[in-house]
């Protein structure tokens, strides 16, 4: 197996600063939605994103306002890396009407056409042949729009990731599939069920593919990596694989507290946090920390803002209830 | 004016809207080269090229996630699914995405999408290549499921399903891809949800579908030579469903009689008989009775398949006996 290494490469300071703040936002909205989770103002299931923020901050970064996202039900952190603003996301996950789909659609749905979001999807593996559809789309209109699909290390073994990345490959579209690799489906390990050492990577070569492993918990790799990868689907030689290594600190979902991972393990990963580490960095390169320091508080407050405006939303009725199963925006199947 | 078989309909119908519509395009497995294993698809990859009629490996997830994913996205796609029978590999893209994702996202996608698929008996294929599906895809709520019975309704219907703005499952009866009628020439378009009335009696209302249609017509006309004088309803789309033209005709006679090639539980005329019950329950004057194929997989053997689907036979005297009785 080729594995692609990538130092981290200059980009520039303001982008760094951006995707600080990016990652920074990301865990301070998840640690929110625990707690509005704890508080029961977030009643049915959530998947958090702390500790694989780099991943969404650097795949972010690196896509056009015109490219779409792909997310898992664990998409709280790819919707809000796409831009997509704090209120609308927690009053989804809240069930109000100012909710990104006025609730109808919850955590595990999370989309946002105008922000190319285009859904989240809590099937395990389906959305990796519709975001083929996108990517065909972009292809036929000869547009140059990247679709990218996330998924988790647990998808690789369903039959959707491998009818994907076969028919991606032969039909050359401008899709990234983008593996997170957290080591956990939900309490299995996913070693212990994987044929392969590498879930994703591993099974590249097997449509054609270059074997891609990277540090997800770094932003910069994760940026300079999958720039080039969508580089090359904008240029026609389609798609890419990218598997990254990293870690979910919490549970599963909800109040999952996780307790099936080995305290080793744990700590070894909490060292290589992806936000501290990209602090100390910005740091070392010479930003400064009050910066650093204006930056948080900001998103702090941003945060705030966002839950008690989401808080104020309404609650849906029976309006909603029978609206836009049609795109007539009705429900009705008879006449 | 041509004599035009059901599947040479289905090309044309096809070949009518993509000409009218840069964004329709079609992909599935065999449907280029080949022209479908139906031969439904003839002459669609020489009039419109390889790049909008499009062959596919054998992955039907993919083959409809690429479809919804371009749905979504801009484009009028239809989709092929050999069998109707293979919707049980592929059944997530079908139920939880495509029909649901409009609805989750509050209305911020749409999915101007066709499936089309080789539905039900007749042909000896045995249990995985015979079933009548419809009711798998009736029950799923997002879902316009639309069944012709003629080679006519298959050109106007497969136009009105690619113009609809939601996604058509669209099911055509195997048994009758052979069948041939004339055919008016330029563009046919047809509207969703609209049953048709095909024949006027006084006595009995019998309700069909697909390749129920014929045959009840043809049980009609032996029942008329009894004296028993029949309207026959082809229902042609389950999704919308025109209950409005259903109700009329069954209040008009005082009795129904559903068709179904369904397996029996759970089938399309279960639907129907309910909401007659409910609605127009005092204008029958006697039961409500289904006529389906028994709730079993399909034998291949050709008498016994033919013992299973309803036939013109088994339609006569069930009615025969139940308005006698
Ligand atoms: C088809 C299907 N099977 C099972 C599940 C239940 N399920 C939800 S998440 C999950 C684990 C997925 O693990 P992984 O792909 O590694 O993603 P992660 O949750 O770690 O992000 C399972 C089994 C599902 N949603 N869909």
């Amino acid at each position: 197996m080729a594995s692609t290494k990538v130092a981290p490469a200059q980009s520039d300071v303001a982008q760094k600063i951006a995707m600080y703040k990016s990652q920074f936002a990301l865990r301070q909205f998840e640690t929110r939605a625990y707690d509005l989770f704890l508080e029961n103002y977030v009643k049915g299931t959530s998947h958090l994103s702390i500790g694989q923020e780099a991943i969404a901050a650097g795949v972010a970064a690196a896509m056009r306002p015109t490219d779409w996202t792909f997310a898992t039900y664990r998409g709280h952190a790819h919707t809000l890396a796409r831009g997509v603003p704090m209120t609308p996301v927690f009053a989804e996950l809240m069930g109000r009407t100012n909710g990104l789909m006025a609730g109808k659609g919850g955590s595990m749905h999370l989309t946002s056409v105008e922000h190319g979001v285009m859904g989240s999807y809590a099937i395990i593996g389906a959305h990796l042949p519709i975001a083929c559809g996108a990517a065909w789309s972009a292809q036929y209109r000869g547009t140059d729009q990247v679709a990218v699909a996330f998924f988790g290390d647990g998808s690789v073994n369903i039959g959707a990731f491998h009818e994907a990345l076969n028919f991606a490959a032969v039909w050359k579209l401008p899709v990234i599939f983008f593996c997170e690799n957290n080591l956990w489906m939900e309490y299995t390990r996913t070693s212990d069920v994987t044929a392969v050492v590498n879930p994703a990577a591993d099974r590249a070569s097997a449509y054609g593919l270059e074997s891609i492993i990277i540090d997800g918990n770094d932003a910069d790799e994760v940026y300079e990596v999958t720039s080039r990868a969508i580089a090359r689907a904008r240029a026609g030689d389609g798609p890419s694989m990218i598997e990254a290594k990293t870690y979910r600190h919490g549970g599963h979902s909800r109040a999952d507290p996780g307790k099936y991972r080995p305290a080793e393990e744990i700590a070894e990963w909490m060292a290589k946090d992806p936000i501290p580490r990209y602090r100390l960095r910005l740091l070392e390169s010479g930003v400064s920390e009050s910066e650093l320091l204006e930056i948080e508080a900001q998103v702090n407050a941003e945060v705030d803002d966002a839950t008690e405006a989401a808080k104020a939303g309404g609650v849906p009725g029976e309006d909603l209830l029978m609206k836009d199963v049609w795109a007539d925006g009705g429900a009705a199947w008879r006449n | 004016m041509a004599q035009l078989t059901f599947r040479e309909s289905i090309a044309r119908g096809i070949a009518q809207e993509m000409r009218r519509d840069e964004s329709v395009v079609f992909l599935g497995e065999d449907v280029g080269a080949a022209g479908g294993v139906f031969k439904g698809t003839v002459g669609l990859l020489e009039e419109f090229g390889g790049i909008r009629v499009r062959d596919t490996p054998i992955s039907e997830q993919a083959i409809l996630g690429a479809a919804m994913g371009a749905a979504m996205t801009g484009l009028r796609p239809i989709a092929e699914i050999m069998f109707s029978d293979f919707f049980a590999v592929c059944w997530d893209i079908v139920a939880n995405e495509i029909a649901k994702s409009r609805y989750m996202t509050n209305g911020q996608m749409s999915f101007p999408l066709v499936i089309r698929s080789g539905n039900g008996g007749g042909l000896r294929f045995g249990a995985q290549h015979s079933q009548s599906v419809e009711n798998w895809a009736m029950m799923i709520p997002g879902l316009k499921v639309v069944v012709p019975s003629n080679a006519v309704d298959v050109i106007g219907l497969m136009a009105a399903s690619i113009r609809d703005n939601d996604p058509v499952v669209f099911l055509e009866a195997k048994s009758l891809y052979s069948s041939k009628m004339d055919v008016p020439d330029g563009d046919i378009v047809d509207t969703l949800g609209s049953a048709k009335v095909l024949r006027q009696g006084s006595d009995a209302t019998l309700v069909a579908l697909g390749a129920m249609v014929p045959r009840a017509l043809d049980a009609a006309e032996e029942l008329a030579t009894n004296g028993i004088n029949c309207t026959v309803v082809d229902v042609r789309s389950l999704v919308p469903l025109d209950t409005a033209t259903i109700l009329r005709e069954v209040s008009a006679t005082g009795r129904l009689f559903t068709v179904e090639e369904n397996p029996r539980l759970c089938g399309w005329g279960a639907e129907v008989t309910s909401i007659v019950a409910d609605e127009v329950f005092y204008d029958l004057d006697g039961p409500i009775v289904r006529i389906t194929t028994p709730h079993i997989p399909l034998p291949a053997a050709d008498a016994l398949e033919d013992l299973a689907i309803p036939s013109v036979e088994r339609i006569v005297t069930t009615i025969h006996k139940s308005m006698n009785s």
